[in-house]
C-alpha cells in the first residue's frame, strides 16, 4: 500500500512537471488548533463555486445515510499524501489516518436545475483527535464561513416525491457534533465510515475496490463475499427486517448503542445489536418522559400505534422526537418503513 | 473568533493564570449565540457570567469543554427561558467534567433542563429548573439530571414541575445532594441505579413521591447500592401522579414520602416525614415484568432508623399500585410498608436471605403503626391465606452505618471548597 501512496505523490510530482500547478490541500490548515474562517483557505475544493473537489480528494457513499430534512449530502474523504491508508475492519469505523478529512455538503435543489449549498461539514483527524467544524455557504455560493456555534436557516426542501416542504434547518455548532460523535469514553470519532456502509455496488464495481485503489482504505479479504454489509434500507428488494434495521442503525444507533451517547437507555438499535430486549422489543422506557406518548414499550410487535420507537420517529416536537438533532421534518418514508417493521414483527 | 467575541461581549483577561478568562452574556437579541460561542470558546478555568435579566433561548446549550464555570446573579436573577424553544431535546447539555453551575435557572425546556451525562465531577449550586407553568405531563422528564457520571455535587438547588424527577442522578457513583428543594414534580428527588449517594437537609413537598431509591434492569450500571437518606424533610407530597404513561415512575402512589424500590444498602436517618397521603415510606421490589439475569428486583439491607414519622395515610391514593397495599393491609397503611417480596424460593424456605433483611428501629412513630410486611406473594398467589404483617421480625437486622459520602470536584474534595 506504502507504493499507492507513492504512486499518488508521484502523480502530483508529474502532474506539476506536466501541466499547470494543481491547487493542493493546505495541510498546515489541517492541522492548525483553530481552523481558518473561510472554507476556500483549506484547498478542499478546487473551486468553490462549482464546488469541485481537490484532485486528492475521493468522493463516496454510504448505503443508508442519517436523514436530515431531505437534505442531498456530499462526501468525500481527503487523506494526505504522506499517510497511510485505513486498515480493513470488518467492525467499527475505519481508522483513517491522522491529516484525514471527512468532507460532507449539505445541499437542496435550487428550483433551477442547480443546487443550493447550505453547509459543509469537516471532520479533521488531528494528532489530539478528530474535530468537527461546520461551515456555513454564503448566498453567493462562492465560499462557506465557519460557524462555531452553529445557523437556523429557513429552507425549502424537496422530497422524493417532488413534494416541497419548509425546513427549520439547524447547522449544528460544534459541540452539538460531538453529542453524536463522543463516545462514552470521550473520544470523538467519525460515524459513518464503516466498512458495512460503503461496501455497495456503484457504476463500474464495488465501492470498496475503488477506495482502495485510491489508497484510501488498504487491502481487502481476498473473499469479498466475507465483507459485511448493510444494505440500503431505501432498496425494496431487501427484506423488510433487514431495511428496517438499516434505518434504524443509520438514524439511531450512532448514539443507540453500548457505549454511545444514548446507551443510558439500554436501547441499542445498531446493526450489530441481536438481543430483543435491546432492539427495543417489548423494553419498557427509562427516562422517555412525555417521549414516551404515554406508551410501554418501545416496539410492540405488530402494533406501531402503541410502539414508543415509532412515535418519536413522526413527531417534530423536540422534547418528544427522535433523533434529537438534525431534522425538523418527519421522514415520511422512514415512518412508514418503521410502521410496516413493526407491523410485521406481530405476524 | 476570539475578537469576535469581544466584540459582542467583553472578555476581561484573568489576573491570574488560575482564574482563567470571563465571558460576560448579557440578554438581548444575540445572546443565545453568544452564549452558545462562550460555552464552546471557553477553556478550563475560564468563567461565563451571565448577568441579570431573562434569557430568550431558542435551541439546547451545550458545554463540552472541562473545568468550566458558569454562574449568573442568583436564580431568580439570571434566567435562561425556553419557553420558544425550537431545537434541543434539553436546555443544556454538559458532556465535560469539572463544570461548575451556580446561581441561574432554567426555565421552560421542552425536554430535560440541564443534563450532565458521562462525566467526572458536576457541580451545581443554588441553581432552579423549573416548568413554571406548575405540574404538566408535557413539560420536560428531569430538571437536574446528572447521568452516568462520577463526583456529583447538588447544593442549595430547586427543581420544580418536572414529569419525572426533579433532580434526577442516574447510573452514576459518588453523589451528595443537600439542601435542595423539589416542589410539584412526580418525584421530587431520586437516585436511580447509582452507587454511594449522600441525600441529605433537603426538602420535598408538594411531589408525588418525596424521594425515591430506584433500580432498573437492563441498563449499562445497575445493582444499586449504598445510599444514605439522612436529615431530610419529604412532607404532604400529595399532588397527582401527572407521569405520562409508560414511564416507570407513574407507579408511584400519590403521597408517598419515600420510595426505595431493588436497591440494596439504603439507610434513612434523621429524616422527618409527615402529611404523606398515602405512605410515609414504601419498600418495593421492581414490579414489571424483566429479562435481564444480572439484575436483582428485590430490595435488601434497607436501614431506617432515628427518623420522626408523623401522621401519614390520610387519604390514600386509589391507583392499582396504591390500592393493592392499601387492601393488602386492610386498614391505616403502616408508617414503612414493605412488599415482602422475594425470590420463590426463600419465600417458600427460609423468607428473605440471609444476609438481606432489613432493619428498622429507633424511629419516633407519631401516628400509625411502624412497620408492615404487606405479603403481597401470599396476597396474588393464595388470596384466602393471605395476611399482612404488623411484625418487626422481618426488619430486625443490625447494620453498622454506612460511610459518608466525599465527592471531589477538579481535583478537590467539594468540602475543602467554596462554592
Amino acid at each position: 500500500m506504502l507504493m499507492l501512496r507513492r504512486s499518488k505523490a508521484l502523480a502530483a510530482a508529474l502532474a506539476l512537471i506536466a501541466g499547470p500547478v494543481a491547487a493542493e490541500v493546505n495541510d498546515a490548515a489541517l492541522a492548525a488548533p483553530r481552523p481558518p474562517a473561510n472554507l476556500s483557505e483549506i484547498g478542499l475544493f478546487d473551486d468553490m463555486a462549482a464546488m469541485t473537489p481537490n484532485a486528492a480528494a475521493v468522493p463516496y457513499t454510504i448505503s443508508s445515510p442519517l436523514f436530515t430534512d431531505y437534505a442531498l449530502k456530499f462526501r468525500f474523504v481527503y487523506v494526505p499524501a504522506y499517510a497511510e491508508p485505513a486498515a480493513y475492519q470488518g467492525e467499527d469505523v475505519l481508522d483513517l489516518p491522522v491529516g484525514s478529512v471527512l468532507v460532507k455538503t449539505f445541499a437542496y435543489p435550487d428550483g433551477a436545475g442547480g443546487l443550493h449549498r447550505v453547509e459543509t461539514r469537516l471532520l479533521i483527524h488531528q494528532e489530539a483527535g478528530w474535530k468537527a467544524w461546520p461551515y456555513v455557504w454564503k448566498d453567493t455560493q462562492d465560499e462557506a464561513v465557519l460557524k462555531v456555534a452553529g445557523k437556523d436557516l429557513a429552507l425549502t426542501a424537496t422530497r422524493p416525491d417532488g413534494s416541497t416542504v419548509d425546513v427549520a434547518y439547524h447547522v449544528p455548532n460544534v459541540n452539538q457534533c460531538k453529542g453524536c460523535h463522543v463516545r462514552t469514553d470521550g473520544e470523538f470519532r467519525p460515524i459513518g465510515p464503516k466498512i458495512r456502509n460503503l461496501n455497495l455496488t456503484e457504476d463500474g464495481g464495488n465501492q470498496l475496490d475503488r477506495l482502495v485503489a485510491a489508497g484510501i482504505i488498504a487491502e481487502l479479504p481476498a473473499d469479498h463475499g466475507a465483507i459485511p454489509a448493510t444494505p440500503a434500507y431505501s432498496d425494496e428488494t431487501v427484506a423488510l427486517e433487514d431495511r428496517a434495521r438499516a434505518y434504524l442503525d443509520a438514524n439511531c444507533g450512532h448514539c443507540h448503542a453500548p457505549g454511545r451517547p444514548a446507551d443510558t437507555s439500554g436501547l441499542y438499535l445498531n446493526w450489530e445489536e441481536d438481543r430483543e430486549i435491546h432492539r427495543g422489543i417489548m423494553k419498557p422506557p427509562v427516562a422517555a418522559g412525555r417521549g414516551s406518548g404515554g406508551f410501554a414499550y418501545d416496539i410492540v410487535p405488530g402494533d406501531p400505534d402503541h410502539s414508543i420507537l415509532l412515535y418519536r420517529l413522526d413527531s417534530t416536537d423536540p422534547g418528544i422526537m427522535m433523533p434529537e438533532l438534525g431534522r425538523s421534518t418527519i421522514d415520511e418514508a422512514g415512518v412508514a418503513l418503521i410502521r410496516a417493521y413493526i407491523e410485521a414483527l406481530g405476524s | 473568533m476570539i475578537r469576535h467575541i469581544a466584540a459582542a461581549a467583553v472578555i476581561l483577561w484573568g489576573q491570574t493564570a488560575l482564574a482563567g478568562n470571563e465571558f460576560h452574556i448579557f440578554p438581548g437579541e444575540s445572546a443565545e449565540e453568544q452564549l452558545q460561542e462562550a460555552l464552546i470558546l471557553a477553556e478550563p478555568g475560564d468563567t461565563i457570567i451571565l448577568a441579570d435579566g431573562v434569557y430568550d433561548i431558542r435551541n439546547g446549550l451545550s458545554l463540552d469543554n472541562p473545568d468550566v464555570t458558569i454562574v449568573g446573579q442568583g436564580m431568580d436573577r439570571s434566567i435562561l427561558s425556553f419557553k420558544n424553544q425550537s431545537g434541543g431535546a434539553e436546555g443544556l447539555l454538559i458532556t465535560a467534567g469539572g463544570a461548575i453551575l451556580k446561581d441561574f435557572a432554567v426555565e421552560d425546556t421542552r425536554g430535560d433542563a440541564i443534563k450532565i451525562k458521562g462525566v467526572d465531577g458536576i457541580a451545581i449550586v443554588r441553581v432552579r429548573a423549573e416548568w413554571t407553568n406548575g405540574p404538566d405531563e408535557n413539560n420536560g422528564a428531569y430538571g437536574l439530571y446528572p447521568v452516568q457520571t462520577r463526583n456529583v455535587y447538588i447544593d442549595g438547588s430547586v427543581a420544580i414541575g418536572a414529569s419525572d424527577a426533579g433532580i434526577y442522578v442516574g447510573q452514576s457513583e459518588n453523589i451528595i445532594v443537600r439542601n435542595s428543594r423539589g416542589e410539584y414534580n412526580v418525584a421530587g428527588l431520586e437516585i436511580e441505579n447509582s452507587y454511594y449517594a449522600d441525600v441529605n437537609a433537603n426538602e420535598l413537598t408538594n411531589n408525588t413521591g418525596g424521594i425515591l431509591i430506584f433500580d432498573l434492569p437492563n441498563l449499562p450500571q445497575q445493582g444499586g447500592h449504598h445510599v444514605r437518606v439522612f436529615d431530610n424533610k419529604s412532607y404532604a407530597n400529595n399532588t397527582d401522579n401527572f407521569a405520562p404513561q409508560g414511564n416507570i415512575v407513574g407507579l408511584v402512589p400519590r403521597g408517598t414520602g419515600m420510595l426505595i424500590m431493588a436497591n440494596s444498602d439504603v439507610e434513612v436517618f434523621g429524616n422527618d416525614m409527615r402529611d404523606n397521603d398515602t405512605v410515609n415510606v414504601a419498600i418495593m421490589s421492581y414490579v414489571e415484568g424483566f429479562e435481564d439475569e444480572n439484575y436483582n428486583p428485590t430490595p435488601r439491607r434497607i436501614h431506617i432508623h432515628n427518623n420522626v414519622f408523623g401522621a401519614s395515610g390520610g387519604n390514600p391514593d386509589t391507583s392499582e399500585f396504591a390500592a393493592i397495599i392499601t387492601n393488602a393491609f386492610g386498614g391505616p397503611l403502616p408508617n414503612i410498608v414493605w412488599d415482602g417480596v422475594m425470590p420463590l424460593a426463600n419465600f417458600f424456605l427460609w423468607g428473605i436471605e440471609d444476609g438481606g433483611r432489613h432493619s428498622i428501629h429507633d424511629n419516633v412513630y407519631e401516628a400509625n403503626p411502624p412497620f408492615g410486611n404487606a405479603n403481597l406473594i401470599t396476597y396474588f398467589a393464595a388470596r384466602w391465606l393471605h395476611k399482612a404483617s404488623l411484625s418487626m421480625k422481618d426488619a430486625s437486622e443490625t447494620y453498622p452505618s454506612l460511610a459518608p459520602v466525599s465527592v471531589t470536584i477538579r481535583g478537590v474534595d467539594v468540602d475543602a471548597q467554596t462554592f
